[in-house]
């Protein structure tokens, strides 16, 4: 079976690209489309360092696969600020130093994107289980709740 | 003390490599490739112990795409009966073995061979080409297996009282004579602990990216807790000398010691070496489970006596402790630290290394430290209880202050261990009413902290800003904290000095991130580097205006005459004088490289809310606090960081972190999904309680604090759950299958 | 995919059968019940406006399937092909009297959920049959499903135990009731006996804990690294209990 050509759109932008059948959507954001802000902690769809939407539906991009992109919506964390305008998110997790070694810090955001588009009112045990996919390994996930939480209720006070 | 005000010590101010870190920009140790990159994989011994007899790796080489092969004959070999080769606290002989298997494989995991082809699937390929003829052996991997008679023998050549074992090595700590101590007591409490092996749980997979041109000279690309580590063993393993090997940090995707010590850099060099290619590794998580340094499992058995009114008079600790395949489990943390925050006269301490077929330990987060803090604090709390004395109380009333002598040796300095059993008392969570199966618990822990070797270059820019260089690869925000300091000391914006990590050849030697040393010491050498940059910036002042230096004081980020006296001169700003630097003297920057002393243990206190579902077993922690003499906090957030992130993993460790072995003794959860760390929904806010008393020593008056908030976290969970159900666990993890037959055994009248 | 990626299974050929229109479908049956595509995922399942509101137990079992990121992907058709003994989603979709329909190369067949698995890892669907929909039932007035599973943790776990019940109540009285059980034997189970222990009960003490003592009494489980034999039983019957109080008091909501 030779390689696969599959167009989609990262991040609002058009793509192309060549991947082996069994290539997952990871392997092909990090390899050919040079996105390694998406991490790979196991490969397994245990700790959401690799989480990415389709379609702006969460997924671990670890056990999707690249051919499924074909047609596609996919956005990364390199897809998260505007040009030099950092998310809101992404400015709170800065403010409350919401992550130590960074290595989960891409996935939590998408996913805290992803919840908050969702929900934009969650609790407290709302936002602890949508974000029980991301292991966190630093930070006692104190600082991660509290940083998500506080973006929803400034984001909800802009919309006002 | 360098720090008249407080500008910018003690802000949360914004980490300098947040952005890249929120926006996927910063690289890690596998984000990189260079041109020509191939793939490295490793072959690992399916079997936990086995003579090696022979490797064919012809038919490997034969494969279309492979381009290299290695095995142990490739790594430089350290002979046993030379001697110890230290670097640091590794033995060069354990380390040669164990990214390699010599003679013997010893546990499921071990490095066999390694292989580089043109894609990761034929590098997987090609390793199921190589032949290895095993010659399987018995083996043992729990403690008691491995100590009882005619257990099977790792190292054949070790003896212990005179006979083959697998008792590598004993450490002790003795204050006074425990004999005569315990004549003393009205009380004695004696229990047995066990632990499970627990891994560090750091989410980036060890991974490497190396290239050796033709001449030898040497690129890694890599993430680590130490730069220098990773040049220093790849060279003593490969031959390459140092001054060839270019070790660059990659931002490092934790670490908590267990990346302390190499695993792929040796392999991927040799393969780039033999192949002229670019050769990158990355380990799987399976990988990484299997074959990375957990830490120890362990069986220890504490002897706790007291007069009535509370004082104890003798202590008698013994911590079997796994080290894995090869000499080296953390004993020295679980002897020394365990007793360390009290004043007892009469202490013996006693730490055994016992080898097993599992992956070699690993530094864990205040090695050994939580491991013994478990079995004496939660002796304690069975003290506390039997003299019917408040926990804290007992802790008070027997806490180590100034001028006690630890059994470990040292006489203890101003510390503030009392300041935080005061500041628990008096938080409100210790008062705060519990419900219906709820419990409180609180325990105590100490780490040693490590100071060492720390290299800085601060420079100023031609346009007046400041770049800070250290040596100390930054886990949890410690750029953050020296580029406070450095911007307090020169009195400009901190969002004006950058601090970056060198790499092995552009900065001076600099020891491990471990020990809780990072802030410490790099702060030390920063600090004495700006503050040699602030002489050279007066002295140029003067001699612009024609004053004595003497004459000019820094403030406020430029020079001015100290007094009118002095003569009435427009301030010299750092942008000013960066700007006349090529008329002045010349590029203004300072080196200062250190062996730094001083760094002072630091303790911390515990308390701990749970809630038992008791017809499932399940315990949940609904509430925590931890408080730590914190020295003084450089970055409040980072601090509250380290200290949230112990605690984590603390309740894994107490609750439901564990490594299962199946019968053919390979570990049977070597991933995430069974091997059970605390997910965001298990774990309730952790409130930090900061106590700052300074260490004398240091010009800020910084302690460590990233391994003290480990060490009391599973004490102070048991002691709530006894709180809770009237019922001590004296095993870890409290699983719910575990807590649920004790629940339903029928109650034993436990004898004193 | 896991099993793919760590070389476990090497697939010759992948067909991607998520935009097979019938397979991604929910519909609302002539008669009052549900068909679901196959390959619905837990999130789309949880978005349809009406299906939450009759079959709450169903849907919180397939969204106990794995993380908000694999929910977005897992179906309840996956999960019963993949024939784990501890799938989430089986036995709330037993308890709730589901049946499959099984397309294969000559033809369609119906098969009850309970008697797709046929081991761990294995099913009863037969080579070039693949799994199209369930169908749930229409439901009497007075009726509520529940599912609880034990996990150590809160999330991201396999279920050591997990129990669905489904029963109609009326007047107070229990006049139909379904429990599956999952990862306490090779497949999940259909135990009926602890549905006849609720009927003509009203679910009090005594008919509880006789159908806590049916599902203990169903159980075949192992010592794994998820939980021994000893503690399965025993959380078998804690959960019956549990999980029956909830569906009784979704079924009085109604």
């Amino acid at each position: 079976m030779g390689k696969l050509h599959v167009t989609t759109t990262v991040n609002g932008e058009p793509m192309e690209f060549l991947c082996e059948p069994y290539e997952t959507m990871l392997d092909a954001l990090r390899g050919q489309l040079g996105l390694t802000g998406s991490k790979e902690g196991c490969s397994s769809g245990d700790c959401g360092a690799c989480s990415i939407t389709l379609d702006d539906r969460l997924v671990c991009s670890c056990l999707m696969l690249a051919a499924e992109a074909e047609g596609h919506q996919i956005r990364t964390i390199e897809g998260l600020a505007t040009g030099e305008k950092l998310h809101p998110l992404q400015q709170k997790f800065l403010e409350h130093a919401a992550l130590q070694c960074g290595i989960c810090t891409s996935g939590m955001l998408v996913a805290s994107d992803a919840l908050l588009k969702k929900n934009p009112d969650p609790t407290e045990e709302e936002v602890r289980f949508w974000l029980a996919g991301n292991l966190c390994r630093c930070t006692g996930y104190d600082k991660i709740v509290r940083a998500v939480m506080e973006t929803a209720a400034e984001m909800r006070e802009a919309a006002r | 003390m360098n720090v008249v005000n407080n500008k910018w010590i003690g802000q949360r101010t914004i980490r300098p490599d947040g952005v890249d870190k929120v926006t996927g920009r910063a690289a890690f140790a596998a984000d990189t490739t260079m041109p020509g990159t191939i793939w490295g994989k490793v072959l690992r011994s399916p079997h936990p112990h086995a003579r090696i007899k022979s490797i064919n790796t012809a038919k490997a080489e034969a494969l279309p795409g492979v381009k290299a092969v290695v095995t142990a004959r490739d790594i430089v070999d350290f002979p046993i009966e030379k001697g110890a080769v230290m670097l640091g606290i590794q033995d060069m002989r354990w380390m040669c073995r164990n990214v390699m298997a010599r003679d013997k494989a010893l546990f499921p995991g071990h490095p066999v061979a390694a292989v580089a082809a043109t894609t990761e699937a034929i590098a997987a390929e090609a390793c199921k080409l190589i032949e290895v003829d095993y010659e399987v052996l018995p083996w043992a991997i729990e403690i008691d297996d491995a100590l009882k008679d005619g257990a099977p023998i790792l190292h054949e050549w070790n003896k212990f009282d005179g006979k083959p074992s697998n008792i590598m090595g004993r450490l002790e700590s003795k204050k006074g004579d425990i004999a005569v101590g315990f004549k003393d007591a009205d009380i004695i409490i004696e229990r047995s602990f066990a632990t499970r092996p627990v891994h560090q749980g750091y989410i980036e997979p060890h991974a490497c990216l190396i290239s050796v041109a033709a001449d030898g000279k040497t690129t890694i690309w890599s993430s680590s807790q130490g730069q220098f580590m990773v040049r220093a063993m790849t060279s003593m393993l490969t031959g390459i000398p140092q001054s060839d090997i270019r070790a660059i940090p990659a931002e490092i995707g934790g670490g908590f010691g267990g990346k302390t010590i190499v695993y792929l850099e040796p392999l991927a060099t040799l393969l780039a070496k033999k192949s002229g290619r670019p050769v990158k590794m990355v380990m799987t998580r399976e990988e990484v489970m299997r074959a990375t340094g957990p830490t120890s499992g362990s069986k220890s058995t504490v002897k706790i006596g007291a007069k009535k009114d509370g004082t104890i008079v003798a202590a008698h600790g013994a911590f079997y402790l796994q080290a894995g395949a090869f000499p080296g489990s953390p004993i020295r943390g679980a002897v020394g630290c365990s007793f360390a925050p009290y004043d007892i006269p009469h202490i013996l301490s006693e730490g055994f290394d016992v080898c097993s077929n599992r992956s070699k330990v690993a530094a864990y987060r205040a090695p050994g430290a939580p491991i013994g803090a478990y079995a004496v604090e939660c002796v304690l709390d069975e003290l506390a209880e039997a003299l019917k004395m408040d926990p804290l109380e007992l802790r008070l009333k027997n806490a180590a202050k100034e001028g006690t002598k630890a059994a470990h040796g040292p006489v203890f300095p101003r510390i503030g261990y009392i300041e935080t059993l005061e500041a628990a008392k008096n938080h409100p969570h210790y008062a705060a009413p519990l419900g219906k199966l709820q419990g409180r618990g609180v325990a105590s822990g100490f780490w040693f902290n490590a100071g060492g070797e720390s290299s800085a270059q601060v420079n100023i820019t031609e346009d007046g800003n400041v770049v800070v260089t250290t040596g100390h690869p930054d886990i949890g925000g410690s750029r953050a904290g020296i580029a406070n300091i450095c911007a307090e000391l020169l009195g400009i914006d901190y969002k004006r000095v950058s601090v970056i990590i060198g790499d092995t050849q552009t900065v001076g030697f600099s020891n491990l991130t471990g020990g809780s040393r990072v802030l410490f010491a790099s702060s030390m050498v920063v600090t004495q580097a700006t503050d040699k940059i602030i002489a050279t910036l007066r002295e140029r002042a003067a001699k612009i205006w024609e004053i004595d230096p003497e004459a000019v004081k820094w403030e406020d980020g430029a020079a001015h005459p100290v007094s009118p006296n002095a003569g009435e001169f427009k301030p010299l700003t750092l942008a000013d004088l960066a700007e006349k630097a090529p008329s002045q003297g010349g590029p203004i920057g300072a080196s200062v490289q250190l062996n730094t002393q001083g760094a002072e243990g630091g303790f911390g206190t515990h308390i701990c809310d749970v809630e038992v579902d008791v017809d499932l077993g399940i315990i949940r922690v609904i509430r925590y606090t931890a408080v730590q003499d914190v020295g003084r906090a450089i970055h409040p957030s980072y601090v509250e960081g380290q200290l949230q992130g112990g605690v984590a993993q603390g309740i894994g460790w107490a609750l439901n972190e564990e490594y299962i072995y199946n019968k053919d003794g390979k570990v049977d959860n070597p991933g995430f999904l069974d091997y059970r760390m605390p997910v965001c929904s298990d774990l309730p806010m952790i409130d930090c309680a900061l106590v700052e008393v300074p260490n004398p020593k240091h010009p800020q008056g910084v302690k460590g604090v990233g391994e003290v908030p480990l060490v009391p976290v599973m004490a102070a969970v048991a002691n709530a759950v006894n709180n809770a159900l009237g019922k001590r666990f004296y095993s870890l993890p409290m699983s719910p299958p575990k807590v649920s037959e004790a629940l339903d055994a029928p109650t034993q009248q436990a004898a004193e | 995919m896991v099993q793919m990626r760590s070389g476990l299974v090497r697939p010759g050929l992948i067909v991607d059968i998520k935009k097979i229109g019938e397979m991604t479908e929910i519909t609302e049956t002539a008669d009052g019940g549900f068909r679901v595509g196959a390959a619905v995922s837990g999130m789309e399942l949880s978005e349809h406006p009406r299906f939450g509101k009759v079959w709450p137990g169903v849907l919180e079992a397939v969204n106990l399937i794995g993380s908000k990121q694999v929910q977005g992907r897992a179906s309840a058709g996956g999960n019963l092909c993949n024939g784990s003994p501890a799938g989430d989603s089986v036995p709330a979709m037993i308890a709730a009297g589901a049946v499959v329909t099984v397309q294969g190369p000559s033809g369609r067949r119906e098969i009850k959920v309970e008697d797709v698995p046929a081991g761990p890892g294995r099913t009863n669907l037969k080579s070039g049959e693949i799994l199209v929909s369930f169908t749930l039932p229409p439901r009497p007035a007075g009726s509520g499903d529940a599912y609880l599973r034990m996990i150590p943790r809160t999330e991201m776990d396999i279920a050591v135990v997990g129990i669905g019940v489904s029963l109609t109540l009326k007047d107070g009285v229990c006049t139909a009731a379904r429990v599956g059980l999952g990862a306490v034997a090779p497949t999940a189970l259909l135990v009926e006996p602890a549905g006849q222990a609720l009927i003509g009960s009203r679910l009090d003490d005594a008919a509880l804990e006789a159908a806590a003592a049916a599902c203990r009494a169903a159980c075949r489980p192992i010592d794994d690294k998820r939980g021994t034999v000893a503690y399965r039983i025993k959380t078998a019957g804690v959960l019956l209990k549990r999980t029956a109080a909830i569906a009784a008091k979704r079924a009085g909501g109604h």
